[in-house]
């Protein structure tokens, strides 16, 4: 047995070790030279370049906006679902679909539903509501890139989320609402006083789990922006700085950098929120 | 909320000149397949298909291999630092696959394996087999030990019990994991981006996002393609996701509760 925990330790350790290592180094892919230890150039050029800064904030600013979005809209779909209703099984299934179709096609589909001219996502606003006067280039134009990716992002997950929240949802025990019921209590005080407190695990769980991979995005953004400086992601911007211009240190520098960022969010939730005590 | 796919499925039907239409028609008037039988004969197309195929099979059966031995191993054999093995696999399953890419690319080029399949197969690993550990561990756990007592008592050997009685018991959560690990393989691109170049070596996730320069000019995006080949790749998936509602669900949560 001890092989293949051996293998597992390998095959994720290793890596991680060997990046920390190379993010101290000048090494470059391809070249003849080898590499030396630079010591930490590479984190003071990282601190104070630009594109790096510009890349944290808009990866920062599009986790908070879509995890908290997902949480809102995944919370009420769960509530929803967990009412009884005509074909509630079906719902629950279609809710799989987004979440099994890969990011990199959602964001293919997407993108042809923003197109400026042929895309239904225009001709809606446009021609049938009306609410702009000519239609945009939402993947094109800077201000509205962004909110694109975000809502491309909302459409995969907020079904995913509330799937994990039904979960939580459905071991809340029915007689509490009884109870509740009984002594008089309003459906909002039961959802403040009984579903929210219980439901935390659930819900926290699920932030975790959510905020982690919206620090990483990397798909979305590349499939409808490529490699465009100003929809940049930290991980696009890594993936760039490794593969395309193959500056192993640098990018591993900055591979380092994604990692400590999550770490902060990771530490911050389990400062405010305290999951021993949930 | 399958709008985007339903949208997908009639874009992949339009002729062409239904599809760049202005105003937008919402309804193909003489639907067709052209858009399907370009997609299915392009050549680069089926070999990423293929690829992509290979690719999934093998991480999972390998994940799947290595997963339920290591998650036996942490399920039932006591040994000094097993919780502290468990908690690191749990924050594993948690990675960010980018904070690795430098060495593993480093790694794949070291081996000789840039613009091969195997770097994928090896790489992939790094995401699905702690989340098969983890995962399988809870379904081992949830084997009565008195089982495997008897089992013991009875003069079987460690990898006896595990072989004749853990994995007949554990098979449930091996469906559930082993469907993960493949919907994961199948939908990765980050790695499949970096570590192979070259239009025959390309799974389904990297061919689809290229399509557009390699069927046409650069400016004119052949959308029509694109989505019939996004509703062939997608297709198995929903069917699998549909199929195995509740196993995914099961696993989803199993994997939620990691925390």
């Amino acid at each position: 047995m001890a092989p293949a925990l051996l293998c597992a330790a390998f095959v994720a350790l290793y890596p991680l070790a060997r990046t920390f290592y190379l993010s101290f180094t000048n090494a470059r892919f391809g070249d003849p030279n080898p590499a030396k230890v630079v010591g930490a150039r590479n984190y003071a050029d990282l601190v104070s370049d630009v594109f790096f800064r510009d890349a944290v904030v808009l990866t920062v600013l599009f986790t908070v906006v879509t995890v908290l979005a997902e949480l809102v809209l995944g919370l009420l779909v769960a509530l929803l679902v967990n009412t009884r209703f005509r074909g509630r099984g079906g719902v629950r299934a279609a809710m799989l679909i987004p979440w099994a179709i890969p990011t990199v096609i959602s964001a293919q589909m997407w993108k042809w539903m923003f197109n400026d001219v042929y895309g239904v996502f225009n001709d809606i606003l446009v021609n049938r509501l009306h609410l702009f006067p000519k239609a945009i280039a939402f993947t094109a134009e800077e201000s509205t890139s962004f909110w694109a990716a975000a809502i491309v992002d909302i459409w995969k997950t907020t079904p995913f989320m509330a799937l994990l929240l039904l979960a939580g949802l459905q071991l809340i025990p029915s007689d509490l609402y009884e109870a509740a019921r009984v002594d008089g209590a309003t459906r909002w005080q039961q959802f403040v006083k009984i579903t929210l407190p219980l439901l935390r695990p659930a819900m926290l769980v699920a932030l975790i789990f959510r905020t982690l991979d919206a620090l990483r995005v990397f798909d979305v953004f590349y499939v409808m922006f490529g490699n465009r400086p100003d929809t940049m992601t930290m991980a696009t911007y890594a993936q760039q700085t490794l593969v395309s211009i193959s500056d192993i240190g640098y990018g591993s520098a900055i591979s380092i950098a994604i990692f400590l960022v999550i770490g902060i969010f990771v530490t911050l939730y389990i400062v405010v929120f305290r999951p021993e005590e949930a | 909320m399958l709008f985007p796919f339903v949208w997908a499925l009639l874009s992949s039907l339009k002729p062409s000149e239904e599809l760049f239409a202005t105003p937008v028609r919402y309804w193909p008037d003489n639907p067709t397949l052209e858009h399907y039988r370009l997609v299915v004969e392009n050549g680069d197309f089926q070999q990423a298909l293929l690829n992509s195929a290979i690719v999934a099979v093998s991480v999972t059966l390998m994940s799947l291999v290595l997963g339920s031995l290591a998650a036996h191993a942490l399920g039932r054999i006591r040994f000094r630092g097993r919780s502290v093995v468990l908690y690191a696999v749990l924050a594993m399953t948690m990675f960010p696959q980018i904070a690795v890419l430098g060495a593993l690319f480093e790694m794949v080029n070291y081996f000789r394996l840039y613009n091969q399949l195997p770097a994928l197969v090896l790489t992939y690993m790094i995401f699905t087999l702690p989340f098969t550990v983890w995962v399988m561990t809870g379904f081992m756990r949830a084997v009565p030990m008195e089982i495997e007592e008897a089992a013991y008592v009875d003069g079987a050997t460690p990898f006896q019990v595990f072989y004749k009685i853990m994995l007949p018991l554990a098979l449930p959560g091996m469906v559930t994991t082993g469907l993960l690990a493949f919907i994961a393989a199948w939908n990765e691109f980050l790695f499949a981006l970096s570590f192979t170049q070259t239009p025959d070596k390309r799974t389904v996730t990297y061919a689809i996002t290229a399509f557009a320069g390699s069927t046409s000019g650069m400016y004119e995006v052949p959308w029509g393609q694109t989505m019939a080949a996004s509703v062939l790749v997608t297709a198995p998936l929903v069917a699998l996701a549909l199929i195995f509602q509740r196993h995914i669900l099961a696993g989803l949560t199993a994997g939620g509760v990691k925390g």
